[in-house]
């Protein structure tokens, strides 16, 4: 039976095994390919989505598993109108090839969501599970804290 | 040029090494300019190989692979710079593959000169000696050159547009070019009549471009300060394009499954169950291993991992004891080179301290974010293919090979790399898809490996054994020996990417170690190369990515035995050598508040290398945190001649250096019976934002000539580790990684 999925805001129907992970009806099937395939095995974070605003890797949610509606990057924010955490990043130049960035900042604001003030200690135990090969982690955390000052007004 | 004719008839450098043999051209035919590979389409106007404007704007051909290092928007700045349009008017792509983008600096840096000694005059003997590129169709992203490449020849591309832009605006208004200026993609008449670049572009493609000379530096406008990056937009919403994301009308999705045991054939396969699997639309053969085409990469990868295969066995040492034994068996032999021997490195001199020291380094993966990936579409006489690719030429001429196609009915679109480091100026990605996608004409096949096939199959940093002898007196070092064996990258990637024999003194062995800027009475560097076949490319840095470490630590281990400030040791043997890196130093230690004492649970180390034209010094600190190693802070001073962006510069060598410290710190490819033992991430991790230090950046412009960015912050990374881990602990780390060996944060 086909699956009910609500990706930012639109709700799809997926008619595929019930063990094919999120990432990868996101990817192939939806066609959003912001979201990225880096290890399949939760170590990386590249693939990081929300749902139900909770940071999730989408490697290792299979499809009869999800549970709630679902954030990818496309969703968080557009090049016409971006979120502040993007706003931020593009303020900071943060991304180097970029392809961690996706998972960097939809981790951020499920940080952001939970933590508007983060102090590097928490910033530091959020963002841990996200690799990026770049090294941009110091303009992550720049970006972070200032989005965080922009959220709040 | 006498010099250069006899190099080019004798033996053609390149990679440091000279191919066997000899290519006989005449300096006339490297002089010749290739032809323009872009083809106006309707409505387009082709100004020359790097501006083609058309209705919707101008578009600069920026043809080094962006895969991070901020490339299109410095070389596109190159361009914007002369032709006098903002950068935010500007959009770029990658180009086609054609001579037209030869790398000239790339050959140049070959060349087995101390570069930090090198005189005018060899920086034009090496600058011409880059020309022959266009003979080998070298367009690669890679040496950290792109910019030393691009720094002329794209202002010049610019000016010859602008100029060209000016004479049909005179044209169109009667009036003399010279009565004209520029600003922000228009020209201006002097009644203030404005016309757009894209109004006049076709009228200005009619003329010849005329050739100007370049501003200068103080009249720069764009260049010499931190732009906002052409990709940064996309980047950061997720709608930027790596290979992986390509999408084509029918494509179909696949997974690669290839023999563990390197260099193994294939004897056969049953894929009965596989074939049974959800999804699963086919498998195929594709000589060395398999692929799976199913209805989404997913579905694939759990196909392929099912197909029952016959490995053949690996042609390389069983073991790891066997591989460092071929390795340590390398200095029974001859040297390879012998490219630093000043004075007598045989004699302890009288009355000196002599210490011995032995390194051992590991093999290393690249480990980029976005696993290797291709995209084909075969068809009756044209392959198409979409990869993020270091060198297109290679790449389509490769494919070519496969589908019994010439070259040109090759399409290439290298699209942003997800990360690169080396690992993707080899084509090895796009070979398996082509294999595929003959076997399936008519339809576009992405194939996709997984990080386990990625991992498992790359081609690796190679380990390396040093065997150092030096000496110390009065508080000097007064003898240097370093004897580095490793195996040969340049004669096995090079003869891979470019098909030709290489031999000769391979520089990659012993740069970062011979040609460093130290004045040491008896000072030789020999290069060995082992008896091994494992599968190695190049890695950020390349040969200075172990000599770095290995040359600094004996450095810092001389010091020590010379009871010396280990910062102040390098600096006396520096400032009559080179100027210019003593700056570095003297600037680290000014940035760090260096006073060569540590309290209890501090530790500092200071490094420096001189790499691809760039000298870098690094301190790094580490703190004792209840017992849990820190690496807290660092501080990077590096001089590029001229900062082109600093921002991009600053990102490049904090980069370089995380790079450089994960490796230190976690890196390690281990091999059984042929196949390497780490998978995945969890395997073969790096540092991660936590275990991050806090990095101050320096870039000073004092050399005479630019240099490149990309690479030489990586090799002091790891000796300055290493050394601060020493100051704090009185260990000395003589191998790496070194989570085992010290208790650091992970």
């Amino acid at each position: 039976m086909p699956a009910l999925l609500n990706v930012n805001g639109t709700t799809h129907s997926v008619d595929l095994p019930d063990d094919v992970p999120l990432l990868w009806v996101l990817r192939d099937e939806l066609g959003l390919t912001g979201t990225k395939y880096g290890c399949g095995v939760a170590a990386c974070g590249a693939c990081t989505v929300q749902i139900d605003g909770e940071a999730v890797r989408s490697c290792q949610v299979a499809l009869s598993d999800v549970w709630g509606g679902i954030t990818t990057i496309e969703g968080l924010g557009t090049p016409a109108q971006m979120h502040a955490l993007q706003t931020a990043w593009v303020k900071h130049q943060v991304a180097q090839c970029g392809y961690c960035q996706s998972g960097q900042i939809i981790q951020a604001a499920a940080l952001l969501a939970a933590n508007p003030a983060p102090s590097d200690t928490e910033i530091d135990e959020a963002m841990q599970g996200n690799l990026c090969r770049c090294g941009t982690y110091p303009r992550i955390r720049a970006a972070i804290h200032d989005a965080a000052k922009m959220i709040e007004g | 040029m006498t010099s250069l004719k006899k190099i080019a008839r004798r033996s053609f450098l390149i990679g440091s090494a000279a191919i066997v043999g000899g290519v006989a051209f005449g300096v006339y035919k490297i002089r010749e300019t290739p032809p323009n590979p872009l083809k106006p389409g309707t409505g387009q106007a082709v100004l020359n190989p790097y501006v083609l404007i058309d209705g919707n704007g101008v578009s600069i051909i920026t043809p080094r692979a962006e895969m991070g290092q901020g490339v299109h928007t410095t070389l596109a700045a190159l361009v914007a710079e002369e032709l006098d349009i903002d950068m935010a008017d500007i959009t770029t792509r990658h180009g086609p593959p054609a001579q037209a983008y030869f790398n000239q600096a790339v050959l140049a840096s070959a060349l087995p000169f101390k570069e930090y000694a090198m005189s005018d005059f060899q920086h034009d003997l090496a600058g011409a000696i880059g020309q022959a590129g266009k003979l080998l169709s070298v367009q690669i992203t890679g040496g950290s050159t792109s910019v030393v490449d691009a720094y002329e020849k794209m202002r010049h591309a610019g000016a010859s547009a602008r100029e060209a832009l000016k004479l049909a605006a005179a044209a169109r208004l009667g009036i003399a070019p010279d009565r004209l200026r520029t600003e922000s993609g228009h020209v201006i008449a002097p009644d203030g009549t404005r016309i757009s670049y894209v109004d006049l572009a076709p009228e200005a493609a009619q003329f010849d471009p005329p050739q100007v000379a370049l501003r200068p530096r103080s009249a720069w406008k764009q260049l010499g300060r931190s732009v906002p990056r052409v990709d940064m937009v996309e980047k950061s919403t997720g709608t930027a394009t790596f290979g992986i994301d390509i999408r084509v009308p029918g494509m179909k999705f696949a997974a690669l499954r290839l023999n563990p045991y390197l260099g193994g054939a294939m004897r056969g396969f049953d894929a009965g169950a596989a074939k049974t699997m959800p999804g699963v639309e086919a498998v195929y053969d594709l000589g060395d291993g398999i692929a799976v085409v199913a209805r989404n990469t997913w579905l694939a990868m759990q196909a392929a991992d099912a197909v029952q295969v016959d490995w053949g066995p690996s042609p390389h040492p069983a073991s790891m004891a066997a591989i460092d034994a071929a390795l340590d068996r390398a200095f029974d032999a001859g040297a390879n080179s012998t490219m630093r021997d000043d004075g007598d490195a045989e004699t302890l001199p009288a009355g000196a301290t002599e210490i011995t020291a032995e390194y051992r380094l590991p093999y290393l993966a690249h480990a980029t974010m976005e696993p290797m990936n291709a995209t084909a579409l075969y068809e009756d006489n044209s392959l198409t293919v979409w990869a993020g690719n270091q060198s297109p030429i290679v790449l389509q001429k490769k494919c070519a090979k496969i589908a019994g196609l010439s070259p040109d009915a090759v399409t290439v679109h290298t699209t942003l790399l997800g990360g690169g480091f080396g690992r993707r100026g080899e084509v090895d990605y796009a070979q398996y898809t082509t294999r595929l996608a003959v076997q399936m004409k008519g339809t576009p096949v992405q194939l996709t490996w997984s990080r386990e096939q990625d991992m498992t199959h790359d081609f690796y940093r190679p380990g390396a054994v040093a065997r150092f002898r030096g000496a110390v007196k009065d508080g000097k070092a007064v003898l240097l020996d370093g004897q580095i064996a490793t195996q040969s990258t340049t004669v096995q990637a090079g003869g891979r990417m470019l098909g030709l024999p290489m031999g000769g003194p391979d520089k990659a062995l012993v740069e970062g170690a011979f040609d460093q800027p130290y004045r040491i009475p008896n000072y030789r560097i020999r290069g060995y190369v082992a008896d091994l076949d494992l599968p190695v490319g190049f890695w950020r840095s390349v040969g200075a990515s172990y000599n770095g470490f290995l040359h600094d630590s004996f450095i810092d281990e001389l010091a020590h035995a010379a009871g010396r400030d280990p910062l102040e040791f390098r600096l006396d043997m520096m400032r009559d050598e080179d100027p210019h890196s003593a700056a570095t130093l003297e600037a680290v230690r000014d940035m760090s508040g260096w006073t060569g004492k540590t309290p209890d649970g501090v530790g500092r180390g200071v490094a420096y290398t001189w790499s691809f034209g760039t000298p870098v010094a690094e301190v790094i600190e580490v703190l004792d945190e209840n017992g849990t190693i820190r690496i807290a802070n660092a501080w990077i001073a590096a001089d590029v001649g001229v900062a082109l962006d600093p921002a991009i510069i600053q990102a490049q060598m904090e980069s370089a250096l995380i790079y450089g410290l994960s490796a230190a710190v976690h890196g390690q490819i281990t091999f059984e019976n042929g196949a390497a033992e780490q998978q995945n991430f969890p395997d073969y991790d790096a540092l991660r934002l936590h275990n991050t230090p806090r990095i101050e950046t320096r870039i000073l412009q004092n050399k005479p000539h630019i240099s490149g960015i990309g690479e030489p912050g990586t090799p002091p990374s790891k000796p300055a580790l290493a050394n601060a881990l020493f100051d704090l602990t009185g260990k000395r780390a003589r191998t790496l990684p070194l989570a085992g060996q010290f208790p650091l944060l992970t």
